[in-house]
């Protein structure tokens, strides 16, 4: 738990230390790196205070997550509830997200401030035990707090992956009359060359984003069923649970996920790279994996 | 020179004892947290089941004798004062209820009654909320007890009287499977 909250400083520091260089890059295409690398420096202190207190509306935003609805979701709320008192946390608040997907993810900045969101495909296809099991998992992370580091790590990858679509497109359509000026002030050469490590730069960083999002979700999936599993003394339940979820991932698809988010969903949503594998290309382990440790459990 | 290092170790060693025996009480006051959670959902327990009889009684005019005992127990239960008493009744009141609800497996007009099945969500619930209320209990008394008994912070534990905790055990009885007699 404490080693997470660690890894939240670092990560923090990791942000501040990419978008400034990044916002040299981009300054210094236009022949303004220290101006760049100030106004990054603004954003960045803005973006992650933003990312901190406002993270977590902002992740259920996108996942088009509604409150759940009292009556109609009592037993949802009643399971999360269950597994609170277990975990010893506050109660978090409680999501669904109108989808047939079969889905579920926790987020916030720390317990006093989570929230558990489960899909309507999850809610109709698990039994009581099984979706017991899946709220624990979330519990998990909560208590753990996951939820922080992820959430951060999804405003990074965010980020990075939004300014180097801006800077691409900035190169595509701003190209000539950028070029036009430049020439005209001083000598082209060093600056192209500038803005050519800045343009590799930009390709870079969003691999380096993912591969981080990667490193830090694998084991925490492995982590969280275990501590689930310590919460409702019952690991068959979440392993049939975590086989109903993934015999629907690719039938049916999740839609308001997208890359910044894919890793803090119990199962990867987007299966983008051939995920059967337990590929270095996986935000998470395979689920065949993760059901396997958790029957040797029981 | 070598005075500054005496005062800063005597400085540490103040602020290391503070933190320990802050976190004596911080793991105490977790355990009594954790036992007002056990009488709050009990509470609640016994707020729903006489809604539960009155909704369940006309289709289940048969078992009368069920339904007397759950009631009966739900009155032993709000009665009893003590620790040892309190939980012997709640156990039976647990066990009678665990009855009730195998036998309103026999009957589909019921199951099939919204404010029945509401009501067996918000009982089912509760009963897995007091169990599990229990298990936090017990996880947070092992805390404090490891607390109170390993080296270093057993020596603040012993000089300011910070007492190992009690932990909920289940009876017997309750360890059993439920035996439904469907007749």
């Amino acid at each position: 738990m404490a080693v997470n909250r660690n890894k939240s400083v670092l990560l923090l520091a990791g942000v501040f230390l990419i978008l400034i260089l990044m916002g040299m890059a981009f300054g210094n295409a236009y022949g303004y790196p220290e101006f760049g690398g100030v106004a990054a420096l603004v954003i960045a202190a803005i973006y992650v205070l933003w990312a901190y207190f406002g993270g977590r509306a902002a992740i259920l935003a996108i996942s088009s997550a509604q409150e759940a609805d009292p009556v109609r979701d009592r037993q949802l709320i009643n399971l999360v509830d269950e597994m609170r008192i277990a975990a010893g946390l506050p109660m978090p608040k409680v999501y669904t997200i109108e989808s047939d997907a079969l889905n579920a993810f926790a987020t916030g900045r720390d317990p006093d401030h989570a929230a558990v969101a489960v899909t309507r495909g999850l809610i109709n296809k698990l039994n009581r035990e099984e979706l017991q099991g899946v709220v624990a998992h979330e519990m998990s992370h909560i208590r753990n707090y996951d939820i922080r580091l992820m959430m951060l790590v999804a405003a990074l990858v965010g980020a990075v992956v939004l300014l180097a679509d801006i800077f691409g497109r900035s190169l595509w359509y701003g190209g000539s009359s950028r070029r036009f000026r430049r020439t005209s002030e001083r000598s082209g050469s060093g600056a192209a060359i500038l803005a050519l490590i800045g343009i590799v730069f930009m390709i870079l960083a969003p691999l380096f984003a993912s591969l981080l999002q990667m490193a830090i979700s694998r084991r925490r999936e492995f982590l969280a069923d275990a501590s689930a599993v310590e919460l409702t003394r019952n690991p068959h339940a979440l392993a049939t649970a975590l086989e109903k979820i993934d015999n629907a991932l690719e039938a049916t698809p999740l839609p308001g996920a997208s890359r910044a988010t894919q890793h803090i969903y119990i199962a990867n949503p987007l299966r983008s790279f051939g995920m059967r594998a337990s590929a270095l290309w996986s935000t998470h382990p395979p689920t065949a994996a993760r059901i396997k440790v958790l029957q040797a459990m029981g | 020179m070598a005075y500054i290092i005496v005062l800063a170790l005597a400085a540490l060693i103040v602020f290391y004892v503070v933190g320990l025996y802050n976190r004596l009480v911080r793991l105490r006051n977790a355990v009594r947290n954790a036992w007002h959670q056990i009488d709050v959902q009990l509470k609640r327990r016994h707020d729903l089941i006489p809604n539960l009889v009155e909704v369940v009684k006309d289709y289940m005019s048969y078992e009368q004798e069920t339904l007397q005992k759950v009631i009966e127990a739900r009155g032993a239960a709000m009665n009893a004062s003590g620790t040892a008493s309190v939980a012997q009744a709640e156990n039976m009141l647990t066990g009678a209820l665990k009855s009730l609800f195998a036998l309103m497996e026999a009957y589909p007009d019921l199951k099939a009654n919204q404010n029945v099945r509401e009501l067996q969500e918000e009982l089912t619930s509760t009963e897995n909320k007091i169990a599990f209320a229990r298990q936090y209990y017990n996880d947070s008394v092992m805390r404090m007890n490891n607390a109170t008994e390993l080296f270093p912070s057993s020596l603040i534990a012993a000089s300011f009287g910070f007492q190992r905790e009690e932990y909920y055990v289940v009876p017997e009885a309750e360890r059993e499977p439920v035996k439904v007699d469907l007749r």
